[in-house]
């Protein structure tokens, strides 16, 4: 009989992310389609009451919690001491976690401790049979995979912003404390802050319905035979301003920048998207001056609706990798959505 | 007082990210072994930082434990060996990314065992925090686990040595930030980003340097038996949705701009 263990960690204020309501969303799909199985759910922070609360009109039999000022931070060591005694308490099965920079870091080897598990990015649980299966993808998201095992406990992490968030309401839970020794070896990594951009030169927006993709083009040679980086990056922050989309880069345009050109000085290699950079979601996506090689395009994998402008009629972008493609002059483009943008105000 | 680190690099090969690929039934990539290879980009980078560091720690020492098809690994060592100074532990098995992360990091740790005058206060172990084939993020928190390293980081993009040789690490956490901690110092498992440093050039006296020990430690490259067991894959498939991409030409810059307008503010 299969336990699954919906496992969540809270964010700083005490609350559940989205990602952990998709998780249970997720598990409940398991739990409706596994007969006889049983849902709970542990949770991991420095006070979890309110977390618990925040979702107990959920059909979960029972909360388990782990909490105290060292599991307030992220950190291996005492995320993985948490996790494993959790799993253990639970006597899970199947544990379903979002995953998050957290989970995603420690998750795979609580597996290993339990004789178990992991499969990360899971974008979409089954069942075949009765039995538990999980989509993910294989090569940088090039191809997908359905697939099930027969391992146990077995990790399932659930890749934020590819399920439908649980809407279960709030009420009062009652949340069974497990405890954990923490060795010294816990207690070397000291969690000492968060480095972000300014506020207003935040560029990466998850929750953005516009991915805003900006490729090398911007800083070649134009028409005229030279380049206009400083006009390029008016235009692109100017955009991002009015429209609060996200930015992404080509690694190519995010490579100038890392390589200390004065380039585009907001671009870093955080922006990337690709092979070797991010696969966000986003509703839409606007690719501009950039080639659409596929190594570039694979991180495009959940944007739904995507437009290009590029100069080139015969970029990667036209062989069936968007949707539309204006064969136009970016920096003449974006100018005039700005001023539309502006009109609009 | 400054450490002479131990720095092993776990990293194995993958296709050329410019190639096109196709699953087969196993599963399996179309043509696999014919399929030009690189080392994983991510453990790459790894060990570029990794190489980086022994240069500023002197009396340290770069390993890259790599387990691939030994065909592949030695095509792929011809390059990287002019890269970075390391010394190659090779295990010869599948580079597959429909392989168990949990058989991979067995093999890796055994291998990462028989090291001699291995020493955990000097130990780091260095990865690519995501391969281009399985793309999981698995493998390394296995193999640290395995190692009793308990210390782990993931989506390192930046290593600093404290002069109390605390090791400072910047990790990527969501939103585009970057999570800051403290490590008191060794054994510690790095799963590296991109980091900092760009790809250094080819350096042919490295490469010969390298050469003339990747090529016996390839020769003495241990099978290591990989598998999926416990996996079964009901189905591999291609995304089915190829665009019918519309190519608008003659279109004025005004109303394209118009249409882009209208197309993101509605629905
Ligand atoms: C191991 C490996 C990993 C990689 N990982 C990634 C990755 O994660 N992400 C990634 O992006 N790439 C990745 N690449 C690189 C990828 O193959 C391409 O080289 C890269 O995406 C090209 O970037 P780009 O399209 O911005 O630049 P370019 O190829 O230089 O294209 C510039 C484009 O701008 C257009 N242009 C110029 N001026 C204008 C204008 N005024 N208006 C409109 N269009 C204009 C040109 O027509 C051209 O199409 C990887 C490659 C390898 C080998």
């Amino acid at each position: 009989m299969e336990t699954i263990l919906v496992l969540v960690h809270t964010e700083a204020d005490g609350s559940l992310a989205k990602s952990a309501r998709e998780a249970l969303r997720a598990a409940r799909t398991l739990n409706k389609a596994i007969a006889g199985s049983s849902l709970v759910v542990g949770l991991v922070g420095e006070n979890v009451q309110s977390a618990a609360n925040s979702i107990s009109a959920s059909p979960v039999m029972k909360y388990f919690g782990m909490t105290g000022a060292d599991f307030g931070q992220s950190r291996y060591s005492t995320d993985a001491a948490a996790a494993e005694a959790i799993c253990k308490a639970a006597n899970a099965t199947i544990v379903v976690a979002p995953a998050t920079s957290r989970w995603a870091r420690v998750l795979p080897g609580v597996a290993q401790r339990l004789g178990g598990r992991a499969d990360t990015h899971v974008t979409g649980v089954s069942d075949a049979d009765g039995k538990p299966s999980i989509n993910r993808w294989y090569y940088r998201q090039r191809m997908e995979a359905v697939l099930t095992r027969t391992q146990r406990p077995w990790f399932m992490l659930i890749d934020p912003g590819s399920q439908t968030a649980c809407d279960c309401g709030a009420g009062t839970a009652t949340v069974e404390m497990v405890a954990v020794n923490l060795s010294d070896a816990c207690k070397r990594t000291t969690v000492v802050g968060i480095r972000e951009p300014k506020a207003d030169q935040q560029t990466i927006r998850p929750d953005a319905k516009l991915l805003f993709v900006a490729g090398a083009g911007w800083t070649k040679k134009q028409s005229d035979g030279k380049t206009h980086t400083d006009d390029a990056a008016k235009i692109i922050l100017e955009f991002l301003n009015k429209s609060k989309a996200s930015l992404g880069g080509s690694k190519s345009v995010v490579d100038l920048s890392g390589e200390g050109q004065a380039v585009l000085p907001f671009m870093t290699h955080l922006n990337q998207i690709g092979q070797t950079g991010a696969t966000p979601r986003h509703p839409k996506g606007l690719s501009t001056c950039c080639h659409g090689e596929e190594p570039h395009a694979v991180g495009w994998r959940f944007v739904s609706e995507r437009r290009a402008v590029n100069l080139d009629p015969n970029c990667g972008w036209a062989r069936g990798k968007a949707d539309v493609l204006y064969v136009a002059d970016a920096f003449e483009v974006m100018r005039k959505v700005n001023a539309l943008l502006a009109g609009k105000k | 007082m400054s450490t002479a680190y131990q720095i092993i690099v776990c990293g194995s090969v993958v296709p050329d990210p410019l190639q096109t690929l196709e699953p087969i039934t196993g599963p399996a990539l179309k043509n696999e072994m014919m399929l030009p290879a690189v080392l994983d980009p991510w453990a790459a980078h790894a060990l570029f930082e990794a190489a980086n560091l022994a240069k500023t720690a002197p009396g340290s020492k770069v390993w890259l434990v790599s387990l691939g098809p030994k065909a592949k690994l030695q095509q792929v060592m011809m390059t990287v060996a002019q890269k970075a100074p390391f010394e190659l532990v090779a295990l010869d098995g599948s580079a597959s990314g429909f392989t168990e992360a949990a058989d991979v990091a067995a093999a890796l740790a055994d291998a990462i065992k028989t090291i001699p005058g291995l020493d955990m206060a000097r130990l780091l172990v260095f990865g690519g925090w995501e391969s281009a084939s399985r793309g999981a993020g698995v493998t390394m928190q296995i193999v640290g686990e395995l190692l009793g390293i308990v210390n782990q980081f993931q989506g390192v993009d930046q290593l600093t040595i404290g002069a109390d040789g605390s090791l400072e690490i910047l990790e990527r956490i969501e939103g585009g930030k970057h999570q800051i901690s403290k490590c008191v110092g060794p054994p510690a498992v790095l799963g590296w980003a991109t980091g900092n440093l760009p790809e250094p050039p080819n350096n042919p006296q490295i490469g010969m340097t390298n050469m003339r020990a990747i090529m016996p430690a390839l020769q003495k490259a241990k099978p290591a038996k990989i598998g999926a067991g416990g996996i079964k894959f009901t189905s591999v498939s291609l995304p089915k949705q190829q665009r019918q991409t519309k190519i608008v030409k003659d279109a004025s810059d005004d109303e394209i701009a118009k249409e882009l307008v209208e197309w993101n503010t509605n629905g």
